[in-house]
């Protein structure tokens, strides 16, 4: 990524858009991050100084109050600051104040050095790099949160950690893996390829792209901030099921308000997807040319926009609840306990398949590519996408089973929830008949995706287990949901988010990463993933519950057991991580297609030019045309190729 | 072809017997004190057995495809140009779906059963508080206790409350399990069938002391249930 694109020439800036000249008044005037110390400094400052105003103005005592200050000011405030320090608002602050803009500006996109990606750009394959990053930095730290509990639970009662920490610890670890990791991760993986798949030059709104990129590092601040807030970080599970975390110390409000940046996050990215995928599409790529990833990305936009407003009103519900006492689900205040549980689990149920079906998308590119035939029944693989859409809305309630909620909806929503296996089968029956008579190469990402749909079938029918009504009473809150949601997230997302990165690893580095290691990163996380959580089915169902420092001495064994898995697999993580860096630094260099794949990413050189496509191709025939005499999904150079000379 | 079939079927048995010997070999569950659970046990084994059918086809055929047909990584020729198959397509649409429609409809009866009034019924009032329950019985003279005792082969009707937070009440011996909501009452039944202790263990995440969060069930006959509200009323 670091090499140079000179070809793209950048034209002089006129007057008026050049940086303040000098180099000082560049630095602390210009866009970046100094700025944006700076200006999240000051936004700190005049936050405060709102707060105690406007404390002192009413008379509320005392004038000074931590929580509240921390609030607007920390979590409000700052990051507002920073943001239009970074320089995320200005094109559009030149825009609203009437001064001149330049529609065409190019001087943010593309990088040109590694400082580019710590810099708002508004290039889709930067920003995809960008979100990857970031993400696996997080990955990092929430699976050391985890080793940190898993360590506590080696062996019964309470030996390093407080019970407090313990709960923070596996709230904290689930938050980062769910909205700093596994979402972001597909989002970055897809903001990379969608636009590429669809022969398009960027995505529909870079500068908004931009934007939902820098909202996430303030989200996983904000979450990890908040073991340094009195009484600790936030201890109610990522759940944070009211009125449990309406009575926790100050960290809560950090998750409250975490949430709502990663959310809207979320919620800008997925509009931008649709948008691209809708309007951007090259001359003849129907919807029904879409490779699968982006039919999956496009259902999971769909998700994002529709759901994730309902989280982010149940943590605002919350967090008013907290500190303008306000109730909502207080019951001495009249509010309804269960009403936060319908609220969140309305999003995060769909949020199972937010983080599952981009998945489903890459590991439908790598099975077809690595098989070397077409996906089997595309359009049956497309329209299950869309099935498990509408499904995943009427399902939420299953979550509720014990939760004393209405009698009467129990069985119509195990009846939906059953009802998901029928489109989750077809995917899964599909990819085993695109194998069927391939030429299957045993390349690493082909061992995650293969890895991946065992490890999905075994999560898929736990949830059958978990979706019939009784079993569940006996189940529910227990670790065999742990283990059901590790082998759905983990095996599930993880393994297909692995697949993703070696898939197009040659493709956004330009290099080719190292087969023996991905090889030996996949056993080795295969083999320790199944030791840690494939017991966890047992000592959940005889009787185990979920997020308990302390358990019975029958258990103790097996959690030793699970204990050493979970730091092998930590420690599998490390070759991973190994793999890429060197790869990326000094690996062989990569040919523009190196799995002979005919998407259209592939037809660009790796990486690919600063706006993707010389000229726009045109789309003649689908994406998986493997075996088919003479068959192209695209022409790269139509024009050219009109006049007789080749491309 | 046909000789690929047998191998890839004889896989297939290979793969499930391996399984069912995972699936009965360990106790996956408590041994069932309820007549309720005993209900549930049936509704496991067919999710089981469904499950295991499920999982020794996929995994067979992605083992055996990729032991008869892989190439070298630098091999350069496609697979057959298959696109689909559509009456295979409407097959694994349709049988999924007709067995997950078992399971929903004996999953529903089984619940329904579950929920049914059994005669001359025990009620019993479960009140979590951080981090400790307390059991109330309604029919003997409010009769308060830390212990949860219940007499055997009789109905037992719990109506559960909270003081504080949401906890949830679960014995894993009973199969049962319901969360205490403040604000509103819930409820649900367990028919113990053979005496014992058992632990009562709170399911749901309610702060510092979850883990902690425990109490004793014990199942005694008739006669001693009547001895022991006779002692507590004294």
């Amino acid at each position: 990524m670091t090499q140079t694109h000179e070809e793209t020439r950048i034209p002089e800036l006129p007057e008026q858009f050049r940086p303040p000249s000098g180099p000082l008044r560049r630095l602390l005037l210009g866009p970046g991050l100094v700025r944006g110390a700076w200006m999240g400094a000051l936004f700190f400052a005049l936050g405060t100084l709102l707060v105690l105003g406007l404390r002192a103005w009413w008379g509320w005592l005392p004038v000074w109050d931590t929580h509240i200050v921390v609030t607007v000011a920390g979590m409000v405030a700052l990051p507002i600051g920073f943001l239009a320090g970074i320089g995320a608002f200005d094109y559009w602050l030149y825009y609203i104040s009437g001064r001149p803009t330049r529609p065409e500006d190019h001087s943010g996109h593309g990088a040109r050095s590694w400082r580019d990606y710590f810099r708002v750009n508004t290039d889709h394959k930067v920003i995809g790099i960008q979100y990857i990053v970031t993400t696996f930095v997080f990955f990092v730290i929430g699976g050391l949160l985890a080793m940190l509990f898993r360590a506590e639970l080696a062996e019964p009662g309470l030996q390093f950690v407080d019970s407090q920490t313990f709960n923070g610890l596996v709230s904290a670890h689930a938050t980062l893996m769910i909205f700093l990791f596994i979402i972001p991760a597909f989002a970055g993986i897809a903001n990379y390829v969608v636009p590429l798949m669809l022969g398009a030059p960027d995505m529909a709104f870079p500068r908004l792209n931009a934007l939902s990129y820098w909202l996430l590092p303030i989200a996983g601040i904000m979450f990890l901030a908040s073991f340094l807030a009195p009484g600790g970080a936030f201890a109610s599970g990522w759940t944070a099921y009211a009125p449990l975390s309406e009575g926790q110390p100050m960290g809560q409000t950090f998750f409250n308000m975490g949430v709502q940046w990663a959310g809207a996050s979320s919620i800008m990215t997925a509009l931008n997807f649709l948008v691209t995928i809708i309007t951007m599409r090259a001359p003849g790529m129907t919807f029904w040319r879409m490779p699968l990833l982006v039919w999956a990305n496009f259902t999971t936009s769909l998700l994002v926009v529709l759901a994730t407003p309902f989280i982010a009103g149940s943590q605002f519900f919350v967090m008013f609840d907290r500190i303008m006492h306000t109730s909502f689900f207080t019951p001495e205040g009249g509010g309804y306990v269960l009403g936060y549980q319908h609220i969140f689990w309305f999003y995060s149920h769909p949020a199972v398949y937010i983080m599952m079906l981009p998945g489903f998308g890459i590991v439908s590119e790598v099975i077809s590519t690595m098989a070397r035939k077409p996906i089997f029944g595309y359009r049956l693989m497309a329209l299950s996408l869309v099935g498990i859409l509408v499904l995943g809305f009427s399902v939420w309630a299953h979550h509720m089973f014990v939760a004393g909620m209405a009698d009467w909806l129990r069985v119509p929503m195990m009846i939906t929830t059953l009802l998901i296996a029928v489109p989750t089968g077809i995917k899964v029956f599909s990819w085993t008949a695109t194998l069927w008579r391939g030429r299957i190469r045993l390349t690493t990402p082909m061992l995650f995706a293969l890895g991946f749909v065992t490890m999905f079938v075994i999560g898929g029918l736990s949830g059958i287990y978990l979706g019939s009504v009784p079993v569940d009473i006996h189940a529910s809150d227990t670790y065999f949901v742990v283990a059901h949601i590790h082998y759905v997230l983990f095996g599930g997302s993880v393994f297909t988010i692995f697949a993703g990165i070696y898939y197009w690893f040659p493709k956004m580095t330009g290099r080719m990463y190292d087969e023996r290691l991905g090889k030996l990163h996949f056993w080795t996380t295969f083999v320790s993933f199944n030791l840690t959580f494939f017991p966890m089915h047992y000592v959940g169902l005889r009787g185990m519950p979920r997020r308990v420092f302390d358990y019975a001495e029958a258990f103790g064994d097996l959690n030793l057991v699970i204990s050493i898995a979970s730091f092998a697999l930590g420690a599998s993580t490390v070759i991973f991580f190994y793999n890429m860096v060197t790869s990326w630094a000094r690996g062989p260099v990569a040919a523009a297609n190196p799995w002979g794949a005919h998407s259209l990413e592939w037809q660009v050189s790796s990486p690919p030019p600063i706006f993707n496509f010389d000229e726009i191709p045109q789309v003649v025939a689908g994406p998986y045309e493997f075996g088919v005499p003479g068959a192209r999904h695209a022409i790269m150079s139509p024009a050219r190729e009109a006049e007789g000379v080749p491309a | 072809m046909r000789k690929g079939i047998v191998q890839l079927a004889a896989l297939a048995v290979v793969i499930a017997v391996l399984t069912t010997l995972v699936a009965v070999v360990f106790q996956w569950l408590p041994t069932s004190a309820s007549v309720e659970f005993d209900r549930i046990q049936d509704v496991y084994w067919l999710v089981t057995i469904i499950s295991i059918v499920i999982f020794a086809v996929v995994t067979a055929i992605i083992a055996y495809s990729v032991w008869r047909w892989r190439v070298p990584a630098d091999d350069e020729e496609d697979g057959p140009p298959i696109h689909g198959n559509t009456a295979l397509e409407i097959v694994w649409t349709a049988i999924p779906a007709a067995l997950v429609l078992l399971i929903g409809i004996v999953s529903a009866v089984v619940l329904a059963r579950n929920g049914e009034a059994g005669p001359r019924p025990l009620r019993v009032e479960a009140v979590g508080q951080q981090f400790a329950w307390r059991f109330v019985y309604p029919d003997h003279g409010e009769v308060s206790s830390g212990e949860l005792v219940l007499p055997v082969g009789r109905q037992a009707q719990f109506t559960m409350r909270s003081l504080d937070v949401i906890h949830s009440f679960w014995v894993p011996e009973f199969g049962q399990k319901m969360d205490a909501v403040p604000g509103i009452v819930t409820t649900i039944n367990v028919t113990p069938t053979r005496t014992g202790e058992f632990p009562v263990v709170c399911a749901e995440l309610c702060g510092l002391g979850h883990a902690t969060m425990r109490a004793k069930a014990r199942i005694v006959s008739e006669a001693e249930f009547e001895q022991w509200i006779a002692e507590r009323r004294r």
